[in-house]
């Protein structure tokens, strides 16, 4: 038995660009290589002719590296953390460990059962029960049946909807769904326990309930490999974390300096970010998307990085898939470790309106919100009459530099979020003033 | 090929299963009616067109139960090929979320079939009782046909649900496919139609091996014979070459689906 859990050597993975949107139809192949010696003929002709020669279709496609050179170990009993951007690689990595796919080059060697959680409630299906979505999913999962029946109380119990477990799950409110599922993953049981940002769903006594869950497992001597954007948990749960930044590992070991790093790289990202690839809770409708946020380029300092005092603002470009009414944009401005400090709704200040299909976008402005230095992420939100529409816990990230004002009284080192903007007066008070009559 | 793997997730091809026949149970108003209706229908049709009016000779058995014998492991492999061919593009949420060896998901979609099987044998034991016909002791031969059936549903089932995945033209072929296939099968007709000489040819279809051995097995009519063993070579060949193919596509599946 050795020490070490997980060996990952070399670990590349390559995606074609637009292949997971468009499948291959059997007739293209075919026309391909009904035309193939024709093109060959035509481009020797070209090439005798001094022309260039096309590269062939599928070669001016572009690829991508998913991950790049990715090396690593985990050692048995130790809890990692993977932190990065949308797009770092990080959901790739956890594919290839839990070995949904295969690296392109190089390989991972992995010592013991792998119990991998990339979503929660995979393969719950709406006509069944709860009963049955417990067996059904436990049985996806790795779970024997006899384990289940074992544990199924027990399960219930932490999923907290004893009533209705002969219920079918399509008549379950989406707390309740989201939390059947995360009970029945967290009794799972292996010796490798791979997660990923499945804390993203629930409502806040849920996600703290269900951190508690995966501490106790991390701390019951597991190898747990951990992604999430929620810098609070990683830093909490983690013994060590590892940085992903565009596929390849940016820094790695001990949490805290890890996290620390992954705060500071939140300043450089582009004008736009696009939204259309992020991660999303699982319930929402999806009639009307989230689709960038953009930063005010006409600014001085153009991008995420603000300096101390400075407005806010930003646009959020939305799409209507279908007429949705009384939309409304909802804000969440979080710590960068992940605490919400503050949340709005565009109805603050904007009547509610019924969209028809279409592109629009939201211009949002926080004129005195003086935040510490430091970074912040934020979530968006978009919920219209029927509810939620869509939503991103984790959309973009800004940061905020000292300025000659915060430096003025010393904020860089303040221990909130918030430097609110605040009236003071100092007046003696009359009765306090030396008196010698008192005896 | 990694079957050994494959056995340890036997608890996931029940499940998987299970869930493939409830759900289509509880999400349809006939339910289980629905197994019994449409090879009975089909027996209408046949009877009247082929039967009566074709004059189409059925090795002495009365038309009708002549070919509702033949439906039903006709019905179970059309079933079975159709659930299979779609089957991992169908999972795909599993697929691209959990692993797990990916020849669960064709072999529950054509276990699945066995159900409404079940229930249309019911009836065929009925009309055998109608018609007054005792099997013989060939009966106990019955099971090795069923299985004959899903090995051959599940060896094309290979071939298609992994084609599938990366062309998704397959889907609008196999429907063709399966009609197509059914004329080419003694379903409606017997296989002492072909001459003689072709007939260990004919077997190249196993299904024709299969329903004539299922007649046989039930009806009493005559054996197979060499018909029956080109049917079996032709679909261990299938089976081998499905799972090897399937086994070399897998990998991929998560990336393409």
């Amino acid at each position: 038995m050795t020490d070490i859990a997980i060996k990952c050597d070399g670990l590349s993975k390559q995606y074609r660009i637009g292949e997971r949107e468009s499948y291959k139809a059997l007739r293209d192949v075919i026309t391909d290589a009904a035309t193939a010696p024709f093109r060959r003929v035509r481009s020797a002709m070209r090439n005798a002719n001094g022309s260039q020669v096309r590269t062939p279709k599928s070669e001016i496609r572009n690829s991508f590296w998913a991950l790049d050179d990715v090396s690593f170990e985990v050692k048995r009993g130790e809890v990692v953390g993977i932190i990065g951007r949308n797009g770092a690689g990080k959901s790739t990595l956890l594919k290839i460990l839990s070995r949904i796919t295969k690296p392109t080059r190089g390989h991972a060697r992995i010592h013991g059962r792998v119990g991998s959680l990339l979503e929660v409630g995979t393969g719950f299906h709406p006509e069944l029960t709860g009963r049955e979505n417990i067996y059904l999913n436990a049985a996806i999962l790795g779970m024997r049946k006899a384990e289940v029946a074992k544990r199924f109380d027990e399960i219930v119990a932490f999923a907290e909807v004893e009533k209705f477990i002969d219920t079918p799950v399509k008549r379950y409110s989406s707390g309740m769904y989201v939390r059947l599922a995360f009970a029945v993953a967290a009794h799972l049981e292996p010796e490798i326990l791979v997660i990923d940002e499945v804390l993203a769903v629930g409502d806040a006594a849920f996600q703290k309930k269900c951190l508690g869950k995966i501490g106790e497992v991390a701390h019951g001597g597991r190898t747990v490999l951990f992604v999430s954007h929620n810098m609070e948990a990683i830093l909490r749960l983690c013994d060590r974390a590892v940085l992903l930044e565009g596929g390849a590992i940016a820094t790695h070991g001990e949490t805290a300096e890890v996290v620390g790093a992954y705060l500071r790289t939140g300043a450089s990202q582009l004008e736009i970010v696009d939204l259309t690839e992020a991660m999303r809770g699982i319930s929402v409708r999806g009639q009307a998307l989230l689709t960038a946020v953009r930063m005010d380029p006409l600014k001085p300092h153009g991008s995420w990085r603000l300096p101390f005092g400075e407005e806010i603002s930003f646009e959020v470009e939305i799409e209507a898939k279908a007429k949705v009414h009384q939309i409304e944009l909802g804000v969440a401005l979080n710590s960068g470790r992940g605490f919400e400090i503050a949340s709005c709704f565009s109805s603050q200040s904007l009547v509610r309106s019924a969209l028809e299909p279409g592109r629009y976008k939201y211009s949002v402005k926080y004129p005195a919100l003086r935040l510490v230095p430091g970074a912040y992420s934020f979530g968006l939100g978009l919920r219209s009459d029927a509810g939620f529409e869509d939503y991103i816990a984790d959309a973009f990230t800004i940061e905020v530099v000292p300025s000659e004002l915060s430096a003025s009284f010393g904020a860089d080192s303040f221990r909130g979020a918030i430097v609110p903007e605040a009236r003071f007066r100092l007046v003696p008070i009359a009765s306090s003033l030396p008196q010698t009559c008192l005896t | 090929m990694g079957l050994r793997e494959l056995w340890d997730y036997r608890e996931l091809l029940y499940f998987l299963t299970w869930r493939d026949v409830k759900v289509r149970y509880k999400q349809t108003a006939l339910g289980a009616a629905w197994a019994i209706i449409q090879p009975l229908l089909m027996m209408l049709v046949f009877s009247l067109f082929f039967g009566r009016l074709g004059g189409i000779k059925s090795d002495g058995i009365p038309y009708p139960i002549f070919t509702f014998c033949a439906l039903l492991p006709w019905q179970l492999f059309a079933h079975a090929l159709t659930e299979s061919s779609n089957s991992l593009v169908a999972n795909e949420r599993l697929i691209t979320k959990v692993y797990f060896p990916r020849l669960v998901v064709p072999m529950a979609a054509v276990l699945g079939g066995l159900v409404d099987f079940a229930v249309a044998f019911v009836v065929l034991l009925l009309l055998m009782a109608y018609y007054g016909i005792v099997p013989t002791s060939a009966v106990f031969a019955l099971p090795a046909f069923i299985l004959l059936a899903i090995m051959t549903a599940l060896a094309v089932g290979l071939w298609l649900s992994a084609l599938n995945v990366k062309y998704r033209d397959v889907r609008y072929t196999i429907n063709f496919l399966i009609q197509f296939w059914m004329f080419a099968t003694p379903v409606a007709y017997p296989s002492s139609l072909v001459p003689e000489k072709w007939r260990a040819f004919y077997g190249l279809n196993p299904m024709a091996g299969v329903v004539e051995g299922f007649r046989w097995a039930m009806l009493g009519s005559k054996a197979p014979g060499a018909m029956l063993w080109v049917s079996i070579g032709v679909v261990i060949l299938m089976l081998v070459g499905g799972l090897y193919y399937f086994r070399r596509m897998e990998q991929e599946f998560a990336d393409v689906v």
